[in-house]
């Protein structure tokens, strides 16, 4: 019997669905107050003054001024050497405001309205610079370029050569629940508690030790339910700072709760890209080469992410195929727009757009079918694993295992047998314009370098779960315990998962990159092996037997072939307790183990996206008929969470697809700043989408052969639409850019390409 | 996201709202249902001193079908009106399903709609397509103003700060009428909203109507008379370019001017085709 692979519902639903979650804005301390930052209107100027309003109480208002001399929020992740020291963002703005939302102050109050009151009198003076919104105008932070092979020669021999431009709208997550931060603070030792921050607590807990100047152990960050992450959510932000420091300077508990107009200007953006890509193919429609130069728009400052999406795009843009010369040269170029960072499938969302976009346009213009196209230059299985020499978050690239042609047919089969080109010829029988879009897509997960995870067995039975990973409303909590389940072969019920709670796994590396079931799940793994093995240790003392002589099963550690004989986990768990006979001088006592997985490469999932959409020759309108994806996820711990997760992929896709975007006036103002300009799709925006997941190739990197499923349900799905806008069109050129929005659908329409 | 101080008051009679507005003065507000003006607040776009809660008011909530037409109570969710069957007013209820989502449908009132005076609000537009009379109450006594004239800009009514919005009277049935209208999602605001009346025979206009939403700062009537010309798609599709032809919409992050007219010329159309069918 195992857990794994059960469609097990979720252990967090019984109390997320009873209102019983334990959310950050849910917890008040008493004596605490509460916290308003106070945000430049202006994207470029010399800020001036910054002058608290006449009645409001002395140390109320508190500006750069204030806080410890130059302090920036620093980068998390350092990619190919490059030196960002001179873009990162201050905490609070000093001598100048780089984009509208800019923290410039913030207000203490006792309660959140009468400290957005007094936020609202601060006034700020600041004297106006030029404003660059225009992407190529900006500032040149960081330059470099990622290839191999002879590119040059590769186009000098082609028998075809096809480039687009094409661009990708800036856009981001918007989750459910707004960041939310609570500082508590122990008056005697200044010690603090830090609720919220929920994604990297680790890494957040030391970066903020090391700019209060304080050991890391005397920060203690909890586990908190999320409504949300995608990547945006949890990274460290001006506003992790100011709490934990304000707590200390306040001797007071510190609270401050985002609302949905400051999350639009104030967290990370992502995606916002030009591109000028082109791929060269022999007479056969064989690819020769591929080269992409890429305009990277990350707004006003370097924020924690630095220059991975960048890096990302063009480490992933070669994506499953065979390309036997690569170029990618990307400029990362600073404009008085909010800062960017990641957002799920960051750089793979982007590129796969664009390249499948290319093959598209490039099919057409060879007079080869599109799926053929791709079924020739996809990497067979037998020419992985793959390894091209880039590096990426500091690994190397290689495609470790897979099928991508397998797949790709299944896909075609799966739509056939679903009726999408069926549906395709009806609708333009009846006289739609209606298309279908293909996308096949790389993906990458399970970065390291390591996750440490505690199994706890008590004397009830019940084991406890320590991950180093975070709950953002994924699910992890479950198929951690269907880890835990499965090698100690116990009923997933009696397994309770702790996500990131820094005293529990101070060793955590976080939820993101679509690692926690990867690397997570494979530190879960080892330590609950390890708790087996020792209770298998401590049963054969207990039963006096051999410890070969034991095996494990339902539970109970027996003796192979005398049914009856067998002591359960409780019993082990008590005899593992000090003063215990069977436990000897030099053992710790209890149950448990910490194991920690270590991994130097990543593991490289994939997939194929299918869309159909019909378009309004009128209003430009695109309606997104069906949707199919086709995942490959090496093993599904839990396949409806596996589908959950690329469920809400394809959600946020149609909105990047069709929908989203952060538009800025020439002044620098953002004109997305509410739910009704910033348009993220709703139910009746999606289709039923038909998810195929692939279990045909184990991940090799780790003991359970799984590929994280995080992010490809959104991966290709910017390239599937255009892609189906395209063939609805019938246009000869490439859409040119994402969001497809109803006027940019209907101006294609009128002009054609 | 919170708004700035106010007070709140409660009425349970039409003239104790008079009363309490004219005591409060005229930066207090009526509260109807609250679906746009609390959103407003929450933005620190409205700043009202003091909210008086007309929910609460017994008798304004009713769809009265007599010999001149329909007389609508203020205080009339947008539901009711999307559930009610009313014979020559059809149009209504299914313009109603336009109106943002089911919980705003549930909470938003006729007359508070009517009061915002947003040109893409569907009862706004219908309003002056089938050229209602909108009924005031205030210090000075009742008054009935005509819909083409009470919408006057962006948000500004005929209404009088210390004047409550008490009925909404159509004078006579449209059986061939429809609106409709577009926004990328569902329940946003309409980019543009069209709606039409006709009056026709089998195969002919009699009389026509168009009145335009999301073009202008009010609702716009188009100035085509169809009256003569043949009921078919080439009248509706000409109707809907000479539509287009004829405003001069803003561009704004929703849509350009430019796109404004191309929607125009399309819904136009498609709500002469409706109406006639």
């Amino acid at each position: 019997m195992t857990a794994i692979g059960e469609r097990l519902p979720r252990k967090e639903d019984s109390r997320l669905l009873r209102g019983l979650g334990r959310f950050c804005d849910d917890q008040d301390r008493a004596g605490q107050v509460w916290m308003r930052v106070v945000r430049s209107p202006i994207a470029h100027g010399r800020l001036v003054s910054v002058r608290k309003p006449g009645n409001a109480a002395s140390g109320s208002v508190v500006t750069a001024e204030d806080l410890p001399p130059g302090v920036r929020i620093p980068v998390r992740l350092n990619v190919q050497g490059i030196d960002l020291t001179d873009h990162l963002q201050p905490v609070l703005a000093a001598g100048e405001v780089r984009y509208v939302g800019e923290p410039v102050a913030v207000v203490i109050a006792d309660d959140p309205y009468e400290a957005e009151d007094i936020a609202e009198r601060v006034e700020v003076e600041i004297d106006e610079l030029p404003v660059t919104v225009d992407t190529a105008a900006g500032t040149l932070a960081a330059e470099f370029e990622l290839g191999y092979g002879d590119v040059a020669s590769a186009f000098a021999q082609a028998a075809h050569v096809v480039g687009i431009e094409f661009d990708i709208g800036r856009h981001s997550a918007v989750p459910l629940e707004p960041r939310a931060l609570l500082a508590d603070v122990d008056p005697a030792t200044g010690a603090l508690q830090i609720f919220g921050m929920t994604k990297v607590p680790v890494f957040n807990r030391d970066v903020l030790a090391g700019m209060l100047g304080i050991d890391e152990h005397l920060i203690h960050v909890h586990a908190m339910d999320t409504g949300g992450g995608f990547g945006v959510r949890g990274e460290f932000y001006p506003e992790d700072f100011l709490v934990g420091w304000l707590a200390r300077k306040l001797r007071r508990p510190v609270k401050w709760v985002e609302d949905r107009a400051e999350h639009l200007v104030a967290v990370n953006h992502s995606r916002q890209q030009h591109h000028v890509i082109s791929a060269a193919f022999d007479e056969n429609g064989t690819l020769l080469g591929l080269k992409d130069d890429v305009l990277h728009d990350n707004g006003a400052y370097a924020r924690t992410h630095g220059i991975i999406v960048p890096e990302l795009t063009l480490a992933m843009l070669p994506g499953p195929y065979r390309v036997p010369a690569f170029h990618g040269r990307i400029r990362v170029m600073l404009t008085n727009k909010t800062p960017c960072g990641t957002y799920r499938a960051p750089g793979r969302f982007e590129g796969t757009s664009v390249r499948e976009q290319l093959f598209d346009v490039a099919a057409d213009r060879m007079g080869v079918d599109r799926v053929e196209l791709r079924r020739r230059n996809l990497l067979t299985a037998d020419e992985l694993p793959h390894t091209r020499a880039m590096s990426t978050l500091g690994t190397d690239v290689v495609l470790d295992s897979g099928d991508y042609v397998g797949l790709l047919d299944k896909a075609v089969v799966e739509a056939d047998r679903l009726g999408y080109q069926s549906q395709l010829e009806s609708l333009r029988a009846r006289g739609h314009t209606a298309g279908l879009g293909v996308a096949v897509f790389l993906e990458k997960s399970g970065l390291g370098p390591q996750e440490t995870a505690d199994v706890v067995v008590g004397t009830s039975g019940e084991v406890r779960v320590h991950s180093g990973g975070t709950s953002l409303g994924q699910g992890i909590e479950t198929v951690l315990a269907q880890v835990t389940a499965d090698a100690l072969t116990v009923d997933p019920a009696v397994v309770t998962v702790v996500n990131g709670d820094t005293v529990l796994q101070p060793f955590g590396g976080g939820s993101w990159a679509s690692r926690s079931t990867v690397v997570g799940g494979s530190a879960v793994h080892k330590a609950a092996l390890a708790v087996r093995e020792r209770a298998i240790q401590l049963a054969a003392r207990m039963l006096e037997v051999s410890e070969d002589d034991l095996d494990v099963t339902a539970g109970a550690i027996g003796v192979k072939g005398a049914p009856g004989t067998s002591v359960s986990y409780a019993e082990v768990a008590k005899a593992a307790r000090p003063g215990s006979p069977h436990l000897r001088d030099d053992e710790p006592a209890g149950l448990s183990a910490r194991r920690r997985f270590e991994v130097e490469h990543m593991t490289y999932p994939y997939g194929v996206h299918f869309a159909l959409v019909d378009v309004d020759t009128g209003t430009g309108h695109v309606k997104v008929l069906r949707y199919l994806v086709a995942y490959e996820v090496g093993r599904a711990i839990n396949p409806t969470l596996v589908e959950g997760q690329l469920l809400g992929g394809v959600a946020q896709g149609v909105g990047g697809a069709l929908l989203e975007e952060f538009r800025y006036d020439d002044a620098g103002q953002p004109q997305a700043v509410t739910f009704m300009d910033y348009r993220m799709p709703t139910a009746a925006e999606l289709p039923h989408v038909d998810i195929l997941v692939a279990q045909d190739a184990p991940a090799p990197g780790n003991p359970l052969g799984v590929k994280g499923a995080g992010e490809g349900g959104v991966t290709a799905a910017g390239a599937s639409i255009a892609g189906a806008i395209r063939d609805a069109l019938s246009l000869t050129g490439p859409v040119g850019r994402l969001p497809m929005t109803a006027e940019r659908v209907r101006g294609l329409i009128e002009e054609g390409t | 996201m919170k708004p700035a101080a106010f007070t709140y008051h409660r009425a349970y009679d039409v003239n104790d709202t008079i009363a309490q507005l004219a005591e409060l003065g005229q930066d207090a507000k009526i509260l109807a249902g609250g679906q746009s003006l609390v959103a407003m607040m929450n933005f620190r776009l409205a700043r009202p001193s003091a909210l008086v809660d007309i929910t609460r008011i017994a008798g304004l909530d009713y769809l009265e079908r007599d010999a001149q037409g329909l007389r609508v109570g203020a205080l009339t969710r947008h539901r009711t009106v999307e559930t009610a069957k009313i014979d020559g007013f059809g149009v209504l209820s299914k313009a109603a399903r336009w109106i943002g989502h089911y919980p705003i449908r549930c909470r938003g009132t006729f007359g508070g709609s009517i009061a915002h005076g947003d040109s893409t609000a569907e009862w706004c537009v219908l309003a002056v397509l089938l050229e209602a009379r909108i009924v005031l109450q205030g210090p000075r006594g009742r008054r009935e103003v005509p819909a083409t004239e009470f919408f006057q800009g962006f948000f500004m009514t005929a209404a009088q700060p210390d004047e409550m919005i008490v009925e909404v009277r159509f004078p006579k049935p449209a059986p061939h009428a429809a609106l409709t209208e577009y926004s990328q999602r569902q329940g946003d605001f309409a980019i543009v909203a069209a709606s039409a009346r006709l009056d026709l025979t089998e195969d002919e206009v009699l009389t026509s109507r168009v009145v335009l939403g999301g073009v202008g700062q009010q609702p716009v009537v188009v100035d085509a008379d169809l009256a003569g010309q043949p009921a078919n798609e080439e009248t509706w599709r000409a109707a809907g370019e000479v539509a287009a032809a004829q405003v001069d919409p803003p561009s704004d992050g929703h849509g350009s001017s430019a796109y404004r007219k191309k929607l125009t010329a399309a819904l136009v159309a498609r709500a002469l085709a409706e109406a006639a069918a």
